[in-house]
């Protein structure tokens, strides 16, 4: 074969390549799309199965799955270039009452759910976001590697009983409040504590007491890995994703639910969809307490609507964040002084993180 | 190379000692590769040795994901068409940047090569501004466009190395038989800088397919492409699919690189070069 | 008989005209025509990429929220002196602006603006719009400083004359670890309060210079051997040279994730050899990250280097041991200063690509470990403080330029060759 009839070939199986990619790559005219953006991981998975492919089928729509996370930068980027690209986004409470001030998410119009605001946990029908699952923040260790393992939140904090690194969440939210419970605030007193600058300096001063041994992790698939790889003892995590490792995976992970941080997940619209309605039908359908229900199958996420609450299991429910014995040492969080405090915090965490 | 006879007794040692530590580096080079790709027959959804079983799980999930297969059409797509841009642009730039003549040479030369030297942050935090006023984010178009200003100082520095080579009284020859400009290029200059070109476009087609930052801020989750499906597939997801796609992409590499030296062998026989 | 000096005659071509002017116009003609074959790409990159980047840089000093969002605020304060506090024109300004913006939803635009400047802002500006929209009439000085203090206090106003401009040197300063204080002059801003960058400047530089001299150590014998190995074999040594440098990045990256983490194949190694009795901390490191990034630019240091090598004929080294000279005397008075260039070349551009890095260090790095380029990506993915990324931006392109055009003038930018 000589070199030119092998690039004339060459060259036509590019163009074949590029055509039939392009055929397939275009959108199918035809067809909606709907594009949605959530946590990645087991989280993402037990959505799909929930969520996703039950809406694609029932109504004809193709779904565009997307990961981030939680970086609200990226939709205020969307909404002021005027061309949103999500048409859902699963957002927490912190990120739904930012936006909302901030004027990127669109309100939610109750009517066009066809559920009433009442029937959802309190807190979990916000202005701009309708709740969809309680999720919470936890310790967990590996029972193989640590044996007795951590009880309380303070022996995060203790390097000599239980030496070896930890995984915390790169963020400050969390950190500071369980840096505070360790050095010896009540859990009531957190906030207040936080509102002050000094209180603030004193969760910076707690964190330095571990910082060396710390492995920051920023996707919510790192923990059980880091837990996995023996790269840490004791990691924070949202629960159900320790749940889904030791379900699946048979691992022996282990959850400490001391002072445990529960919030609430929500969807929300970012201002300016390409499609209102088709969000809104997805978001209808999510909302449905029977197929909300669904979705604590497959991640031991609680539902916000109190009519999914009978249509679980009682052992799923037992493994919920929500379950009363979990709850025993919850604490709670001030959504609104994350809204708020959350762009200072952030950058004064990432400058004591840098040096 | 043997050791030369008048060696002494130190300049033996040495000459196997600094094999040893040659082999070292180069083993330093390949073991990353060869760790990863019997990861990818893991059977465990996790990145530690040892591996408890041996399964195709990784490879029949890279083959039958909706998004991994979304991911490499488009990877695919983008690459050729970054290709076809950058080859066409840099081959013919080259040509100008190889005449003496050429006023302010120093001067484009460097802006021409300045994409590769630039921080590749720099360049796509600057096109997803530029981007967002000119509405050409989250568009196929604006992405062959980054990708292709990526690319080309790759053609122009290979096709430019290829015609340093080149001997101009070819072209004079030809001339002088009455060839036109036109003819002369395809049928004169062509077939003898085309391993040269060859070897830019390839290279253009690695950067593409390769290229993850600028396709982290200007993409859309429609154009996703491999690499950051397999960036979030360290971050988000974490599965040993993309280890699966990693020892494909290595196997792939293999095969271009092969193609290139057999090309470069041929290049060398045409121009009459012995090796 | 003398000989009449004549005036040399001037050449002129078959038409009549001067050769000398012809040639010049077949010179013009010929130049024209080289930079025809340039124009495409360099028009190309001139649209695609130099000007993008030019509009980064202006972002670095722009600074439109307050200029659009605070208009009747922005006049009023021209007039301001700066001491003391403004009078009563300016909080009634101010309120008419803030009562708008409540209705419009910018306070929290306001708000995020100011706050980079005076922590704790956002919360006031956002409060104080929402109550002040409901204010109907004056006297505003006494209403804005009862719903908060921070309007009493004369910093804010400073920092609030500073901002309504449209242009600011808030966020250039803030790359070199600078602000302006009430009394607009510079000060430096502590390492506790943000003041992170100029430490983050010197760590890329250090990072850069050690993987430069890493991958100098490693690919100077390397290239030593390939370059005096016959081609066949040298050839096939060099696919293993350039495999790594055709694998994806990310790839490369994994696999150095999962060579150096803990229970990872090194350790595993050290422990089985019993080197160490515990697993080291490898990844997540400084060492992590200077591993990877050696790995990753070897092949780019290398190849420079073994192209000078493959020019220099091996008599020379043979002549100097004929004359007398010892091993290591031939090496390095006859053979090394040779491939000076050649390891000019190779340095420069690693270290020029060392400074950009940024997957890299993301990924297997630890947080003291993070290079400039993170930072700028982090303004832009998690802040959307575009300002800031840009400004870093700045600073980054600048010292990229500056080492480019100091490759340039030692190297020569034709003689860039990949092997």
């Amino acid at each position: 074969m000589t070199i030119k009839t092998g690039l004339g070939l060459s060259g036509l199986l590019l163009a074949g390549i590029t055509a039939g990619a392009f055929a397939d790559a275009a959108p199918a005219a035809a067809q909606d799309s709907l594009t949605i953006v959530s946590w990645g991981g087991a989280y993402s998975d037990s959505q799909r199965e929930a969520y996703y492919k039950p809406f694609a089928k029932d109504f004809g729509v193709k779904v565009t799955e997307e990961e981030y996370n939680g970086e609200i930068a990226k939709i205020r980027a969307m909404v002021e270039a005027g061309d949103v690209t999500w048409d859902a986004v699963d957002v927490d409470t912190r990120t739904v009452l930012g936006g909302c001030d901030e004027g990127i998410f669109e309100t939610i119009d109750y009517s066009k759910l066809g559920q009433p605001k009442e029937k959802f946990v309190p807190g979990a029908a916000e202005e701009c976001g309708i709740g969809t699952i309680v999720y919470s923040t936890i310790i967990a260790y590996d029972a193989n590697r640590l044996n007795p393992g951590p009880t309380s939140i303070k022996d995060l904090f203790d390097l000599e009983k239980f030496p070896g690194k930890r995984a915390l969440q790169k963020d400050p939210f969390v950190n500071l409040e369980w840096a505070l419970v360790a050095d010896g605030v009540a859990a009531a007193d957190v906030y207040g504590a936080l509102n002050t600058p000094e209180g603030v300096d004193r969760a910076f001063k707690k964190l330095d007491t571990i910082k060396s041994q710390v492995v920051w992790w920023e996707a919510g698939a790192q923990p059980p890995q880091l837990l996995a790889d023996g790269e840490v003892v004791i990691t924070s995590a949202w629960n159900g994703r320790i749940q889904n490792a030791v379900k699946n995976e048979g691992k022996n992970f282990k959850i400490v639910w001391d002072a445990q941080m529960p919030d609430f997940d929500f969807w929300a619209i970012p201002k300016g969809p390409k499609n209102l309605d088709l969000s809104y039908k997805f978001i209808a359908y999510a909302s449905d307490p029977k197929v909300m229900a669904n979705q604590s199958k497959y991640i031991a996420y609680g539902p916000t609507h109190t009519d999914a609450i009978p249509h679980i299991a009682p052992e799923v429910l037992a493994d919920l964040p929500t379950n009363p014995e979990n709850l025993k040492t919850a604490l709670t969080l001030d959504s609104r002084f994350w809204a708020d405090h959350r762009d200072e915090l952030e950058k004064r965490f990432n400058a004591w993180l840098a040096q | 190379m043997a050791v030369a006879p008048y060696a002494t007794p130190i300049e033996r040692a040495w000459h196997y000692i600094f094999r040893a530590i040659c082999a070292l580096v180069l083993l330093f080079l390949i073991a990353p590769i060869l760790v990863i790709m019997p990861l990818s027959f893991n059977s465990e959804p996790y990145f530690t040795y040892p591996l408890p079983a041996f399964s195709l799980r990784w490879y029949e999930d890279f083959f039958t994901s909706d998004r991994w297969q979304i991911a490499l059409k488009n990877s695919i797509f983008v690459a050729c068409a970054t290709t076809a841009l950058a080859t066409a642009l840099g081959t013919v730039a080259a040509l100008g940047l190889s005449r003496a003549n050429l006023p302010l040479r120093g001067l484009i030369m460097g802006l021409l090569i300045s994409p590769m030297v630039v921080p590749v942050v720099i360049t796509a935090v600057g096109l997803y501004f530029f981007y967002s006023s000119v509405g050409l984010n989250n568009s196929y178009i604006g992405l062959i466009l980054a990708h292709t200003a990526l690319a080309t100082p790759f053609v122009v520095i290979t096709v430019t190395a290829t015609l340093t080579g080149f001997d101009t009284s070819l072209m004079r020859a030809s001339a002088s038989l009455g060839a036109p400009p036109a003819t002369t290029f395809f049928k004169v200059i062509m077939p003898l800088i085309l391993p040269g070109v060859i070897s830019g476009a390839l290279f253009a087609f690695v950067t593409s397919f390769d290229e993850v930052v600028v396709v982290l801020f200007l993409a859309s989750p429609e154009q996703r492409t491999l690499p950051k499906q397999m960036f979030s597939g360290i971050r988000e997801q974490i599965s040993p699919t993309i280890t699966a796609a990693a020892t494909l992409l290595i196997l792939f590499s293999v095969i271009m690189l092969t193609t290139v030296e057999l090309l470069r062998r041929r290049s060398e026989r045409l121009r009459g070069i012995r090796g | 008989m003398t000989t009449a000096i004549t005036a040399p005659t001037i050449v002129r071509t078959a038409d009549g005209v001067p050769l000398k002017a012809k040639l010049q116009r077949v010179e013009r003609v010929r130049r024209l025509r080289a930079f025809a074959l340039v124009a495409p790409l360099l028009l190309f990159i001139v649209v695609t990429f130099v000007v993008p980047i030019t509009t980064m840089l202006y972002r670095s000093v722009d600074n439109p929220e307050l200029a659009a969002n605070l208009p009747r605020t922005a006049v009023a304060l021209k007039g301001w002196h700066g001491q003391g506090l403004p009078d009563e024109a300016v909080f009634a300004a101010l309120a008419a602006d803030l009562a708008e913006a409540h209705a419009n939803k910018t306070a929290a635009l306001i708000g995020k603006r100011l706050n980079y400047e005076i922590p704790g802002t956002r919360s006031k500006i956002i409060a104080t719009a929402r109550k002040i929209a409901e204010v109907e009439q004056g006297p505003y000085k006494d209403v804005l400083v009862k719903i908060d203090p921070t309007w009493a206090a004369r910093e804010t106003w400073a920092v609030l004359a500073r901002t309504v401009r449209p242009v600011t040197s808030f966020y250039l300063l803030s790359a070199i670890d600078m602000r302006l204080d009430a009394d607009n002059q510079l000060t430096r801003i502590p390492s506790s309060d943000g003041g992170i960058f100029l430490g983050v400047f010197w760590r890329t530089l250090v990072i850069s210079v050690t993987v430069t001299s890493a991958t100098l150590v490693l690919a100077f014998p390397l290239a030593y051997l390939l370059a005096s190995l016959p081609t066949r074999m040298s050839n096939l040594l060099m696919i293993l040279v350039l495999l790594p440098f055709w694998t994806a990045l990310l790839v490369r990256t994994t696999a150095w994730v999962v060579l150096l983490q803990t229970e990872g194949v090194v350790n595993d190694a050290l422990l089985w050899l019993g080197v160490v009795d515990k697993p080291l901390q490898l990844i997540f490191s400084r060492f992590g990250t200077i591993v990877a990034m050696t790995h990753i630019q070897l092949p780019f240091t290398l190849l420079p280097i073994y192209s000078v090598m493959k020019t220099i004929s091996p008599s020379h080294v043979r002549a100097a041991r004929s004359l007398g000279a010892g091993p290591f005397y031939a090496f390095w008075r006859v053979y090394f200063p040779q491939t000076v260039p050649g390891i000019a070349a190779g340095c420069l551009l690693t270290f020029i690509l060392a400074l950009g890095y940024y997957i890299t260090p993301a990924l297997v790095g630890g947080p003291t470990d993070q290079m400039i380029s993170y930072f700028a990506a982090y303004y832009i993915s998690e802040e959307l403080n575009w300002g800031m990324a840009s400004a870093l931006g700045v600073v980054l392109l600048t010292a990229t330029i500056l080492l480019f055009l100091l490759y340039s003038r030692l190297v020569g930018i034709d003689k860039v060759k990949l092997g």
